[in-house]
């Protein structure tokens, strides 16, 4: 559509300039303003410069967190994304069906972060949870709480639980919105249900499934809630992934310039990693 | 062909269960004494009791949260689409300068991860006295429900031809005129489900709420988990004030429900 | 390549069809002949649409049956039958080239590289694609698009039938002749059946050796272009075909001679009309077979339009219209004049059908 040049509109976008503006910047100017000072207290404090970016960068701690969380974040998307896509293809696309279906699917993305974290800890509760009851009176010794892999895979099967039906919700759009003519083309040229599915549906997801990647990517990278209400980022220090990582530093012990720090260092980490995908997975098509 | 119908309905049915039996262990536990759930093992309640669920409808410290929740997320939905629309109808109709590099910015927000605004948000909301109030947290909210907002009406408004609006000029209509009786009646459909996604992020994130309030507006789910850590392992009071917890979203979708496809499908990357 | 034979077939697309109105289609009776060039046409809703996909299999129908060459295809799937389509809004494989999406319905099929190569080759050249043959198919335009459909058609030798489902709803004006034109050409080339869905007359008249005209759900005529024009066997074939459409006229007909407006006409089938028969009956001749005349009908001259090759003129006979074609140049009298129709084109109606005279049927 052409766009009509006019400046004024600026004033419809006024408001949603200041309310974000006032939410965004200042908060990220106090950010910026302890990254680069040292405090010992008192409201006093001195220009550290880059010590805390160098100190963040360097230390073990943040790499264990930051490598903890790209296994986690890389773990769901290999899940999420393609049984997502399978749910999707195997819904019914009309019918009284398809409404049940979604309203069932859409509940977990409306249930409270704690929550989720709570439930699955109860769920997961190797006495008296279901999922951990069972898995032990199977003769696997489960119990999350104590064994680290125990904990990964509990906290992995309850990121699925809760996300899976974003990506399915995303793709069934998708699937809807490709005309019928394109199934009857693909059956007269004698297409397998392979050949419809990597010639038309994925084609024609691309752009859905974009966006469900660059929203499960930036949401699993940001997890905070659902893995500290399930285990608090232990045993140990096994499931602490980044967030919970700065909140410990920043609100259990008070350290602003590293907390500052790191959270700029991991905000950035977020925006360089969204925009190499958003720019790799739209490149085809502007060919 | 026979296959395929069959994994048609084993599939959904098979993930639906997967989703639906941690539910089904909250609602089951909610229904049962404290001794019933430490003591053995049930796949439903032996005593079934309605005790949690009295002790939350009585105790003030309890109801109170979901009041508070239901009070700040309504209000963030409110205010979220109200500045939203009029900002995405400049971006759908209008070229302007900065035009491209302000959505960006506005998406970039939906990048930062709360834990990350956490102090900072503490400290700005404490030091212009609103901290503990309702409005903090809509407002705090805002940072990332705004421009999914905009974004999502964004795609509803492209929808609609711009001969829309110009007959409504040639009819007479002035501008506010033709956006609030005729524009927003159009795009109904793309504001209920912009608020269903406002409503839902600002329902479920607890971070930045609980990070927020202390006494006056704190959330529900903030109330659970600080009575969890306090009076022992109530886990029949938890599970109860959790379950309750889970009955405004499914209203929400079930309203919802013939636009969420939809909704997913006119937004734009 | 096969005879397609359509036999008692009827479709509804609600459940329990109770009346006639149910029917999308009603009962029809049609036969195609291998290597034909057919155009299906009629107004929008009349069901030609339904007919293509029963034809292509992608929709079952409700009652009768479908015959390739004599042979029950009925229950069998698209690609069982051997048919091809070109829908109304281009299908191409998006990520393929124009290449792979010509190649595509072969290697579906198990056929050697080197066959698929040489035939894609082959086809490409007949539909001057060769030079885009690399690029990406959905870069291409329209019509471009179009025509890989169509290829994806051709490439196959064991096509009984290529089908049009209103093929050039989207594509650009001055490349509609062209596209339409290229087509012929084809089917002279490869001389396979052709089925052709428009609401156009002027691409069915154009493309078809045959118009099968519908209306509301049924076939009311199947002839050659100049069939339809000359001997509309229903009203609805006069009215829809040609520009300005066939003059329908109520009438009387007494003693074997029709009478309109209270004056005598002849018409070539006046001797056919049972008395014993009821329906209204009407009068039907093209503006092109009326003529002004010294005597004969009295008339008055309405409006006179020009159309570029001929002049439009609309009179009042009594109190119905009657319009004609005068060709450029002839001065047109005004307030009284007279008419005269052709009486080998002055056909009568019963009910909107032709009345049979033996001849014209």
């Amino acid at each position: 559509m052409n766009k009509l040049q006019n400046n004024k509109a600026w004033l419809f976008v006024l408001p949603v300039f200041a309310l974000v503006a006032f939410n965004a910047i200042i908060p990220l100017m106090t950010v910026v303003n302890y990254s680069v000072q040292e405090t010992f207290g008192n409201n006093e404090f001195f220009w550290a410069g880059v010590m805390w970016f160098e100190e963040i960068l360097n230390s073990e701690r943040f790499h264990a967190s930051l490598g903890r969380q790209a296994i986690f974040t890389a773990s769901i998307l290999a899940i999420e994304m393609p049984l997502g896509v399978a749910i999707a293809l195997t819904m019914p696309r009309k019918g009284p069906w398809v409404s049940v279906c979604l309203v069932l699917m859409a509940l977990p993305l409306l249930i409270p972060w704690n929550v989720v974290g709570a439930m699955w800890n109860i769920f997961a509760l190797p006495d008296i949870g279901f999922l951990g009851y069972t898995l032990n009176s199977l003769g696997i010794d489960f119990n999350f709480t104590r064994q680290p892999e125990d904990a990964w895979f509990t906290l992995i099967l309850m990121d699925v639980w809760h996300w899976t039906s974003l990506v399915v919700l995303l793709a069934y759009a998708g699937l809807s919105s490709i005309p019928d003519a394109y199934y009857q083309a693909a059956k007269i040229d004698g297409a397998g249900s392979w050949a419809i599915f990597r010639y038309i549906q994925l084609p024609k997801l691309r752009r859905v499934l974009t966006i469900a990647f660059l929203l499960r990517f930036m949401d699993s990278f940001m997890i905070y809630t659902e893995p500290f209400v399930l285990t608090g980022g232990g045993p140990g220090n096994s499931t602490t992934l980044l967030s919970i990582d700065l909140v410990k530093i920043a609100l259990g012990q008070f350290d602003l310039g590293p907390a500052a720090a790191m959270s700029l260092i991991y905000f950035l980490i977020i925006l360089l990693l969204s925009w190499v995908f958003y720019t790799v997975m739209t490149r085809n098509e502007e060919q | 062909m026979n296959a395929n119908k069959a994994a048609g309905r084993v599939v959904p049915t098979l993930y639906i269960i997967f989703l639906l039996l941690p539910i089904y262990w909250l609602v089951n536990m909610s229904f049962k004494t404290t001794n019933e759930i430490l003591g053995s093992f049930t796949l439903y309640p032996q005593e079934f009791t309605l005790d949690n669920y009295i002790t939350i409808f009585t105790d003030p410290t309890w109801y109170m949260g979901y009041v508070n929740s239901i009070a700040y997320v309504t209000l963030n939905t409110a205010i979220s689409v109200a500045v939203a629309l009029p900002a995405a109808y400049a971006f759908s109709r209008y070229r302007f300068i900065g035009d491209k590099h302000l959505f960006f910015w506005l998406l970039t927000n939906r990048m930062a991860p709360p834990a990350v605004f956490a102090l900072p948000f503490f400290q700005l909301y404490s030091a212009v006295g609103l901290f503990d109030t309702h409005i903090a947290v809509a407002l705090a909210h805002t940072l990332f429900n705004i421009p999914l907002a905009v974004w999502i009406l964004e795609g509803f408004m492209s929808g609609v031809p711009r001969e829309l609006d110009e007959t409504a000029y040639v009819d007479g209509h002035g501008f506010w005129s033709f956006f609030l009786k005729i524009f927003v009646p159009t795009i109904a459909a793309g504001i209920g489900v912009a608020a269903f996604f406002c409503f839902m992020f600002s329902w479920v994130e607890l971070l930045l709420a609980k990070t927020l309030t202390a006494v006056d507006a704190k959330p529900i789910a903030a109330t659970m988990t600080k009575t969890a850590s306090s009076s022992g392992y109530e886990l029949g009071l938890l599970a109860a004030a959790g379950t309750l917890t889970i009955i405004p979203g499914a209203f929400v979708i079930y309203f919802v429900r013939n636009y969420i496809a939809k909704g997913f499908a006119l937004g734009r990357v | 390549m096969a005879k397609i034979t359509l036999d008692d077939l009827r479709h509804a697309y609600v459940p329990n069809p109770a009346g006639p109105d149910d029917y999308a289609l009603k009962q029809l009776d049609v036969s195609f002949e291998d290597g034909g060039a057919y155009a299906l046409l009629g107004p929008s809703g009349c069901g030609k649409t339904t007919l293509l996909n029963i034809i292509s299999g992608l929709l079952a129908p409700s009652h009768g049956k479908v015959l390739f060459d004599g042979e029950d295809v009925t229950g069998l799937a698209p690609d069982q039958r051997h048919i091809a389509q070109v829908f109304q809004f281009p299908v191409v494989y998006d990520t393929m080239s124009v290449y792979d999406n010509l190649a595509f319905p072969l290697r579906n099929r198990g056929v050697a590289e080197a066959d698929v190569d040489k035939k894609v080759r082959e086809i490409a050249a007949m539909i001057d694609l060769e030079e885009t043959l690399q690029n990406r198919a959905s870069g291409l335009t329209a019509d471009g698009k179009q025509k890989i459909s169509l290829g994806r058609g051709l490439v196959r030798d064991d096509v009984n039938v290529i089908m049009f489902d209103e093929p050039l709803t989207v594509i650009d004006p001055h490349l509609k002749w062209q596209l339409r034109s290229k087509l012929k050409e084809l089917h002279q080339r490869v001389k396979r059946t052709m089925i052709y869905v428009t609401h156009d007359q002027t691409e069915a008249l154009t493309f078809a050796d045959k118009v099968v005209v519908m209306n509301v759900g049924q076939v009311v005529q199947i002839g050659t272009p100049v069939e339809l024009f000359e001997t509309p066997s229903h009203e609805f074939v006069g009215h829809f075909i040609g520009s300005p459409g066939m003059n329908i006229l109520d009438c009387e007909v007494r003693g074997g001679k029709a009478f309109f407006q209270g004056q005598e006409v002849e018409a070539a089938n006046a001797g056919a009309v049972k008395v014993s028969d009821s329906g209204p009956l009407r009068l039907g001749v093209r503006p092109e077979f009326v003529s002004l005349a010294d005597s004969g009908i009295e008339a008055e001259v309405v409006k006179v339009s020009d159309s570029g090759r001929y002049q439009i003129v609309e009179t009042r006979v009594g109190d119905a219209p009657v319009k004609l074609l005068v060709n450029e140049g002839v001065e047109i009298p005004t307030g009284k004049t007279a008419l005269s129709f052709r009486a080998d084109r002055t056909r009568i109606y019963r009910d909107g059908w032709l009345v049979a005279s033996g001849e014209t049927r």
